[in-house]
Parts: C-alpha cells; sequence; structure tokens
C-alpha cells in the first residue's frame, strides 16, 4: 500500500520540525554560554586603523611620514558645557563655530559620537587635554595624519583624503567604511592597497552605558592592525627642491631618469604647491583654492600634459633613418628645395652635423625618405603604408602609447598613423607633402615631458629602456613590481646611435645648447621649441651625462619661454651639475634662471594676452618681475 | 466549466496564508540583517536589500497571478519544453554567464540578474511528474524504469555542477522523497541513510573502534538470529553486510582525503567539530550559532541586534536569514518559521494525496520534497546541525531568483490543485 508512505513522509518531516526545535530550545534557552544579554554586556567593534607605510627618497631620507594627531569627538546627549566662553578660549574657535558644530552633531545622532574637531596637533592635545576632563561627553580618538619633510614633489606624491560617496560605492570588496582615508593621487592612490595596511578588529565588551568591560571572549577573535609597507623610490630629494627652485615662476615640467634603471630621479610639475597644504585640517579650503587656481597646480604636468616635441624629435627620426637604411652616418642634405624654414648655419654633411645645428630641411629629407621607402608608385598609396612603418617604429620608442609609469592618469599622447589621417583626409587622399611637419616634431605629435625624459634614457642606454617609475621597491622585503625590470628594445642598433650623440654633443659644446654648458661634464642634449598656438612657443631641452657613463637623463618644458636654447636648456645642465657634482660652477646662470619668469608670459584659457599671476595656494607667491631676455643669459 | 469558476474559491488558502506569512516575516528580517543604525534608511528604500525583496515581491505577484490564469493544462503538456528551455539557459550561463562570487551562474538581463540553475528544480519536478504520468511505469518491479528519472535528474545536474553551484546541485537529492512514495523500495532510502550515518561515525571516531563494533554486532546478529527468528540462512548476508559496512568505513577515510577538495572536506569537519578552525570556514558556523543563541527565549527585540548588526555572520540577508530570526525574535521566533515550514510541507503532502492524477500526486510531492530539503539544510547549517551548503531559505532569504522559482514552483501546484474537482482520474 503505497498510499500509506505518506504517513512515513509526514513522520519524517515532523520529526526533522522536532529536532530543530528541540537544537533551537537549547541553544537559546537552555545553553546560555551564548547569551550576552544575561550579563547586559553588549559586543562593539573597535576598528583599529593602522599607520599609512612611509616613503623614502633614493639616498635614504624620509620624504613622507605620520604625525600622530587627535581627533575630538562629541556624544550631544552626553555634553555638559557650563561655561561655554571658557570651552571655546581653549580649543580656539569661536562662539558660532561652537553652535553650528554642535547643532550639525545633535542632527546626526545625540546618542553617538560624532567629529567635534579633527587633528589636532599634538601640542594642542597635550594643552587641551587636562581642561577637557572638565567637560562630559568629549573624547579623544588617535588618528594621523601624513606630513611630508620638504614642501615638494605634492603632484607626484598624491595626497589622501576622506574615501568619497562614489568611491565608497564603487569599491569591489567592502573594504573601506565611511570617513576613512584613502589615496586620491599619485603615488598614495597607485600604491594604495601597499600603503594602507591591515585593519585591526577588536571585540570589546560594554555595558548599557558604554563603559568598556574587557575584552570579548578574552580577546581571541580580535586581529591586530598591522601597517602599511614602506615604499622605496628613486627621488633624490636634494635635486628634485633644487629643480622645484628653478622652476618657480614658470610653467612647465621637469623629468629626470636614472637610464640604466628606469627609476625618476627628480620629477617636477610647475607651478607646485605645498603638500602639506592637503594634509591638514583645512583640506578643503585648501583644496578649493588650489582647484579654483588657474594655472591648475593639481594638473600633474610630467605625465599629463602634451606638447609637440619640436626640434628634440628630430633625434628618433635620425635613429630610424639611420636604422632603416635611408641615410648613412655620412649622408647630407642642403636647403634646396624644401619647404620648411630654417637658420644659417653651417653645411651639414653628417647626421651628427644635422642634429648639433638643428637643421630643418636635414630632417624634412630623412623623412621623406623614410615615407618613400618602398615601392609603390601611386604616392598616396606609398605616403599611407610609408607612415605606418613610421609609426610602428616610432611607437618602440614608448610614443604615442602609455608608458605604464607608477602614477595615475597618465596621458598617451599622439602619434598619427594612416588611421589617423584618413579621418581627415580620406583614404589614399593625401601625401607626404600633408604631413611632412610631423620630420621636424611639429603637426599632430603630441608627446608628454616624462615620454622625452625616456627618449633621452633610450639614447644614453644605445637602444633600450626601463619602464620609468617612482618607487623601486616595496616594503621590507624590497619587493620589485616585475613590469619595471624588463628591458625594452627599440630596435635601432647600438652602432647608430653614436652619430646622434655626436651630433647631441655638438649640440652642447657649440650648437643650440652652447650657452648652458657646463665645464668638466660631458652633456650630449638637444633642443626643441615647441609651436603653439597659445603665446610663444615653448623651450624644450632633453638631454644625458655623462656620456662616458650615462647617470641622468633629463626632459625640462617651459612653457612660452621661447627657444629650448633660453630656459629649458640652462635649467637641465644645472639640475644635471647638481646631480652629478652637488655643486653648481656657473652661478651667474644659476641666478639668472632662479629669478626667471616665464609665467608672465603664458596666456591662460580664456585669455588673448598674458596676465600676471596672482598670489595663489602657491609654495611661494609669484613676485613679477621681467622677463630675462635671452640675450642678457651668461654663458 | 472550469474556466467559468473564480480561482480564489478553489485555491488552498491555508498555503496561501503560510506563503505570505513567510514572505512578510522574510521581508522584516532581511530589512533588519542590513539595518545600519548610523546610516538609517527606510524599508522601502531600493538602494538596500529589503527595498529591493520588496520589489522582488512585487513581480512575484505578478508572475503568481499569471500562472493562476494560464489553463491548468499547459504545465502537463509543456512539460518537457519547460524542462528543454531550463537546460538550454543552463548552457548559455556556462558561456555568457556573470560571474558572481565565484560561480558562473547568473545571466543579466539589464539590471536584473537571474540564476538558472533556480529554476532547473522547477524544470526537473515538472518532468518527472510527466514522465510518471504514464500509469505503466512502475517503480517497484522494473528497474529500467528508472533510467529515465536518472537522466532527467543528471543532466541539469552536470550542468550545474559545471557552473560550480554544488549547493544548488545537492537540492535534487530532494527527489528521493517522490521516488519513495511512488513506489521505490524501501531498503534504498535506508542504505542512503546507513551510508550517512556511517561517514559522521567514521568521521568522529578511529576506524578501528568503529570495525571492532561491527564485527561485535555481526557476531551478535549471528549468535541470536537464528534464536530470535528462528530463521538459518542469514550467516553469509550478515557477514558480507558486516565486510561492506567496514569497507565503507575505510572508503569514507579515502574519499575524504583524496577525493573531496579542500574547502568541502573543511565544511565537513566544522560540522562535526566547529572549534577545529574556528577563524576560517568554522567562523560561520559559530557566529550564526552565536547570534541564534544570544537570542534568548524572546529575543532582543526587533532591529536590535548585536550580533548581526556588527556583520558577524556573513551573508545574513541571503543564506543565514535565519540568524536574524533567531537573534530578534528568539526561541518564540524561530520555532514559529520551523512550525510554519512542517506546516506548509504537510499541508503539500495532503494536497498532493488528494490529487486524482498522478501527474498532480508527483509534481505535489516534488514541490514539498524541495522546500523540505532547502528547509532541511539551511536551518540545519545555521544551527549547525548541517554543513554549511549555501541554499536559500524559501521564502525568506533574499534574492530575485530564489524567491520567484519558489513561487512559481508552489503556485503552479495551486493551479493544479485548485481545478481538481474538474479533473478526471487517470491513475
Amino acid at each position: 500500500m503505497l498510499e500509506n508512505r505518506r504517513f512515513v513522509i509526514i513522520g519524517f518531516f515532523a520529526l526533522v520540525g522536532l529536532i530543530y526545535l528541540l537544537r533551537l530550545f537549547y541553544l537559546q534557552v537552555l545553553d546560555d554560554s551564548y547569551s550576552i544579554e544575561s550579563s547586559s554586556n553588549s559586543i562593539k567593534r573597535v576598528i583599529e586603523i593602522p599607520f599609512r607605510g612611509q616613503i623614502y627618497d633614493r639616498t635614504g631620507k624620509l620624504i613622507v611620514y605620520n604625525t600622530p594627531v587627535y581627533d575630538l569627538l562629541v556624544t550631544p546627549y552626553k555634553a555638559k558645557v557650563d561655561d561655554t566662553l571658557r570651552f571655546c578660549r581653549v580649543l580656539g574657535i569661536e562662539r558660532r563655530d561652537f553652535d553650528s558644530l554642535m547643532n550639525a552633531a545633535s542632527s546626526y545622532s545625540r546618542v553617538k559620537p560624532s567629529l567635534f574637531l579633527r587633528q589636532l596637533s599634538k601640542e594642542d592635545f597635550a594643552a587641551i587635554q587636562d581642561v577637557m576632563v572638565d567637560y562630559s561627553g568629549f573624547e579623544f580618538a588617535k588618528s594621523s595624519l601624513r606630513t611630508y619633510t620638504a614642501p615638494t614633489l605634492a603632484n607626484t606624491l598624491g595626497y589622501v583624503s576622506e574615501i568619497t560617496k562614489s568611491q565608497l560605492e564603487k569599491q569591489e570588496e567592502p573594504y573601506y567604511r565611511q570617513s576613512d582615508y584613502i589615496g586620491q593621487s599619485g603615488i598614495e592612490k597607485i600604491y594604495e592597497e601597499e600603503l594602507r595596511g591591515k585593519r585591526g578588529t577588536k571585540f570589546v565588551m560594554q555595558n548599557v552605558s558604554g563603559v568598556y568591560k574587557g575584552p570579548w571572549k578574552g580577546g581571541e577573535l580580535d586581529t591586530m592592525a598591522v601597517a602599511g609597507e614602506n615604499l622605496y623610490s628613486g627621488i633624490d630629494l636634494e635635486v628634485q627642491q633644487y629643480a622645484d627652485s628653478l622652476m618657480v615662476n614658470k610653467v612647465g615640467s621637469v623629468v629626470a631618469i636614472e637610464p640604466k634603471t628606469g627609476q625618476i630621479i627628480s620629477m617636477v610639475s610647475a607651478p607646485t604647491y605645498d603638500p602639506n597644504l592637503l594634509a591638514s585640517r583645512y583640506f578643503s579650503k585648501n583644496f578649493a583654492a588650489l582647484i579654483r587656481n588657474p594655472y591648475k597646480p593639481l594638473f600633474n604636468r610630467p605625465v599629463m600634459a602634451s606638447y609637440r616635441p619640436g626640434s628634440t624629435f628630430k633625434l628618433i627620426q635620425a635613429l630610424i633613418g639611420l636604422e632603416e637604411g635611408v641615410i648613412t652616418p655620412s649622408s647630407g642634405f642642403t636647403h634646396a628645395n624644401c619647404p620648411v624654414g630654417c637658420h644659417n648655419h653651417p653645411a651639414t654633411g653628417t647626421v651628427a652635423l644635422g642634429v648639433m645645428h638643428s637643421c630643418n630641411p636635414y630632417f624634412y629629407n630623412v623623412f621623406r625618405r623614410m615615407i618613400y621607402n618602398n615601392n609603390i608608385k601611386n604616392t598616396f598609396k606609398a605616403s599611407a603604408a610609408g607612415l605606418d612603418e613610421w609609426h610602428d617604429r616610432i611607437s618602440k620608442f614608448g610614443i604615442g602609447q602609455r608608458l605604464g609609469i607608477d602614477l595615475p592618469s597618465e596621458y598617451k599622447g599622439n602619434l598619427p598613423n594612416k588611421k589617423y589621417y584618413d579621418r581627415y583626409y580620406g583614404e589614399y587622399r593625401w601625401k607626404f607633402s600633408n604631413i611632412y611637419s610631423l620630420s621636424i616634431g611639429e603637426g599632430e605629435l603630441l608627446i608628454t615631458p616624462l615620454k622625452m625624459a625616456n627618449v633621452a634614457a633610450i639614447i644614453a642606454n644605445k637602444g633600450y629602456f626601463y619602464t620609468p617609475h617612482v618607487i623601486h621597491s616595496i616594503g621590507d622585503k624590497k619587493t620589485v613590481k616585475p613590469e619595471f625590470t624588463v628591458r625594452h628594445e627599440t630596435g635601432v642598433s647600438a652602432q647608430y646611435f653614436e652619430p646622434v650623440i655626436e651630433g647631441m654633443i655638438g649640440a652642447v659644446e657649440g650648437g643650440t645648447a652652447r650657452r648652458s654648458k657646463v665645464q668638466g661634464i660631458n652633456i650630449a642634449g638637444k633642443t626643441g621649441t615647441s609651436q603653439n598656438k597659445r603665446g610663444d612657443d615653448h623651450s624644450i631641452f632633453i638631454a644625458f651625462a655623462p656620456v662616458e657613463d650615462p647617470k641622468i637623463a633629463i626632459a625640462v618644458f617651459v612653457e612660452n619661454a621661447g627657444a629650448g636654447g633660453v630656459a629649458a636648456a640652462p635649467i637641465a645642465n644645472l639640475i644635471i651639475e647638481k646631480y652629478l657634482t652637488r655643486k653648481i660652477t656657473n652661478k651667474a646662470l644659476e641666478a639668472n634662471m632662479l629669478k626667471a619668469d616665464y609665467m608672465s608670459k603664458v596666456i591662460l584659457p580664456g585669455q588673448k594676452k598674458p596676465v600676471p599671476p596672482v598670489d595663489t595656494a602657491k609654495k611661494k607667491p609669484a613676485v613679477p618681475v621681467t622677463p630675462v631676455q635671452p640675450s642678457t643669459v651668461a654663458q | 466549466m472550469a474556466e467559468n469558476k473564480p480561482i480564489t474559491k478553489n485555491v488552498d488558502w491555508i498555503v496561501v496564508l503560510i506563503y505570505l506569512a513567510c514572505l512578510m516575516i522574510g521581508w522584516v528580517n532581511i530589512y533588519a540583517a542590513v539595518y545600519n543604525p548610523e546610516v538609517h534608511t527606510s524599508m522601502f528604500d531600493l538602494s538596500n536589500n529589503a527595498g529591493k525583496q520588496l520589489m522582488w515581491i512585487g513581480t512575484a505577484a505578478v508572475l503568481i497571478i499569471c500562472i493562476l490564469v494560464v489553463d491548468y493544462k499547459f504545465y502537463e503538456s509543456f512539460s518537457f519544453i519547460i524542462y528543454a528551455v531550463v537546460i538550454f539557459l543552463l548552457v548559455v550561463v556556462l558561456f555568457a554567464g556573470s560571474n558572481i562570487n565565484g560561480s558562473r551562474s547568473w545571466i543579466k538581463f539589464g539590471p536584473i540578474s537571474l540564476q538558472p540553475a533556480e529554476f532547473s528544480k522547477l524544470a526537473i519536478s515538472l518532468a518527472i511528474s510527466k514522465y510518471l504520468s504514464d500509469p505503466a511505469i512502475s517503480l517497484t518491479r522494473k528497474f529500467k524504469d528508472y533510467y529515465p528519472i536518472l537522466g532527467i535528474i543528471a543532466l541539469p545536474a552536470f550542468l550545474i555542477l559545471l557552473s560550480n553551484e554544488t549547493g544548488s546541485m545537492l537540492v535534487f537529492a530532494s527527489f528521493a522523497i517522490v521516488l519513495y512514495r511512488e513506489g521505490m523500495p524501501g531498503f534504498i532510502p535506508a542504505i542512503g541513510m546507513t551510508m550517512a550515518a556511517l561517514l559522521i561515525i567514521t568521521l568522529l571516531f578511529v576506524k578501528w573502534y568503529i570495525a571492532g563494533t561491527i564485527v561485535v554486532i555481526a557476531c551478535l546478529v549471528i549468535w541470536l538470529m537464528p534464536v530470535m527468528t528462528r530463521r538459518r540462512g542469514g550467516l553469509w548476508a550478515t557477514i558480507l553486510v558486516a565486510f561492506i559496512m567496514i569497507g565503507i568505513v575505510f572508503g569514507v577515510d579515502f574519499f575524504m582525503n583524496n577525493v573531496l577538495q579542500k574547502h568541502q572536506r573543511g565544511r565537513i569537519m566544522v560540522l562535526l567539530d566547529p572549534d577545529s578552525d574556528p577563524r576560517g570556514i568554522g567562523w560561520n558556523v559559530i557566529q550564526s550559532k552565536i547570534a541564534i543563541g544570544s537570542g534568548g527565549f524572546i529575543g532582543k527585540g526587533f532591529l536590535q541586534g548585536t550580533q548581526t548588526k556588527f556583520d558577524f555572520v556573513p551573508e545574513q540577508s541571503t543564506d543565514f536569514i535565519f540568524c536574524t530570526v533567531g537573534e530578534e525574535h528568539g526561541f518564540l521566533g524561530s520555532a514559529l518559521v520551523v512550525i510554519l515550514f512542517v506546516s506548509l510541507i504537510a499541508r503539500l503532502v495532503v494536497l498532493a494525496e488528494r490529487q486524482r492524477s498522478r501527474f498532480a500526486r508527483v509534481y505535489g510531492y516534488c514541490v514539498a520534497g524541495i522546500i523540505f530539503f532547502h528547509f532541511l539544510v539551511n536551518i540545519g547549517m545555521t544551527v549547525g546541525l548541517m554543513p554549511v551548503i549555501g541554499i536559500p531559505l524559501p521564502f525568506f532569504s533574499y534574492g530575485g531568483s530564489s524567491l520567484w522559482s519558489f513561487s512559481i514552483l508552489l503556485f503552479i501546484f495551486l493551479k493544479i490543485d485548485a481545478q481538481r474537482p474538474f479533473t478526471l482520474s487517470r491513475g
């Protein structure tokens, strides 16, 4: 009788139900080991935020560390302030501040502590700690503040601030909670996971009035906070600060790289600001001021700004021209039949001389040969094929793509290819005569200062580079990120670098950059003058030194300062000398560059002509001084 | 004619009321589970799970109306087609599914994510019912009649296993209940349970002791059986059974260490001894027991739970929703939930037995079995009687796919049941 099996089944169901009821009765009623309520204690979770990792420079000097600070919290329903005046005087606040802070706290919650004053220094804390005993409802919570040993590297390091609402919602694994701090830009953002450490959790018991009653379960479920990992950078703090001082009153960038490793030695984004401004109680006020500043000090120019490389680009043209075999080291070209203009200079019978005198027609011809270096009869099709071949060779220098530096928002720039021009002119509707301005680094090229510094490093290395990076190792174990140890080849044989380097030495010794040569150091460099729609040309210089054994490769960009030899070359050479010898021989040049003001020549967006800079949240107020004329710069 | 009668007249209101009670209690507890005293959001706020669950409940209501409106013959006629569609979705999900929590088992339609595995229970139930509705099929005598059933279950089980959703697959064990009712010999479930018991004993005690005990019992049986039953010939059978059992004991050991994956082994070990790994896998079990245990007899009150507030218990609005009930409403609340479930399942069995067609009866038992299995495993794991297997508590746990699939499952049966007076008996 299968029908009778229903009783077995229902019986089985009922049995399980009964077992569960008994089990629940045992857990909830009989066994009181789980009942915390019986002792009227409740468990509170206390989060311990560890110290963020510190950042060191290449000589072991501290760049960023943490200062312990104290937040003052208030629980409104417990707060009793009888003599408000004294209270305000002790805390150094106004009576109306007190009222508004109190109201804000009450409207959040009467029974839960909320922030009253944030980030009091140790000194402030010591001064008011004793007095605060008289006022109930107030408590201190330990916290920490990023502190910078020197007012430099603001954009590279980035800043830390309270997590925003959208970041809170978008996080992949729920780690952060409201009012947690998080790295928002620069190194602080990229290395957030390494720097933040591991949060500790303690479970403590409290009675109904919130009094501590010891650890819950003897602390067996607690986890210790683990401090964040320290980061070791290749930055040379002394050189960095010297470069900063040279870039005062200028808009532009300095990027210096150690060619053998790809480590960044110095990285200036001018104008800059004191990073301590964004690590203080006045974060929002200072941040707003920086955002409003028309010179955009928060814009990290070395990796985000892009320029036409101008004549510095001729170096790459010469290199790939040699590699492709369209020229030999002893090829010469004259100014004849060339649509690009040039200045007066001796005949350029070799590659080295072409580079040294930065001869425009020379590189017009080199580029022309490269573009038409195929057997296609139709000039339109030949140009298209030639440009793509050229594009592929240039790409190997890291141009037109992100290098992968450990900084956020790296701009990839622009390196035009066939597709790019097809969009403007239509397929096979353009040829060499439409694109020849690329030959001298003008036209549609866009390159960041970081990439030009990397080009200098490639030439210093004679053909390869390591991805430029700020942080070379992480934590006590000195972990190295594998992507920074990959040697990227450019495909140009080492032998072809010789004539180019020879030309670069010539440029510094007796060419376009001769006014800023440094006694006793062999520098190979190349100036660039970047045309732009907004005001005077940008002054560009890339170099490496010493030629025999390159230790530093550098790119300097100064906006609207004119020719490359005027501002960028002297600044670059001073920094090279400082890095290699720790002293400066040419004091007159140094003095001139320190006081030179090219900022007043910068035309801001929406304006027709330059306006004198206004005092803003910059490190130093810009004092309007008359621009230094290039001719007065002593050699 | 059946079409002229209002459906409200014949639908089983007891089941509907229990269903609504479960939904209400579940929704309130989901709100309590996600409630954060620092960020106060309303129960109806779509940004939290409670608000979303309300939306799922609303859409489930629309589905139920559709199910009740469709002609009851549809479900029987289209059984195999529904089964084919679900199989198709399970295949699709393997290739186009989105990865959530390590299992690749969700299909996204715009803002809605659905889990086809949840609907495989419905598909299998319909397919088995349709197959068994043929009166020529007998589970008592013909062994080959089992093959199609095994096939019906194995195909989706295999596909679900590929998408790494072992929890949903285990639910298929519940079909043993309906097969037993339809004539599967009683010794099969008996063997299954003995195996399970042996497995647990093996994990708890040293295996040589167990082997010894089995030998002793076997000797006693051999010695006593002729005396008690006056029957002979049981000697070899008893020795054979004893050897098989000892074999199982040693086999389990091998199985645990060599076949199961580490996390699966961990889940079983934790069931036996939660303290073996208090911070890892044991964490869920310990925390869930503490939460429930701390509720006491009457509970801490709505939104007053401290264990659950501090996110001690993971996956609290989904698989561990019962903890919130236990902590905030105490023994009274949790006992009510257990009683609701047992009543619902018992009522379903009663309804199933009064069906005139075999299709309807089998389907009714399938529904009862599936809900029972979820209840057994889900509540069992929160009170530490079952290993942690991630399956939801029907009608309680947060989640659209599970709520929809259980509602569809249940209301198809209620629709068929409501038409019962007009169906002719066929088997």
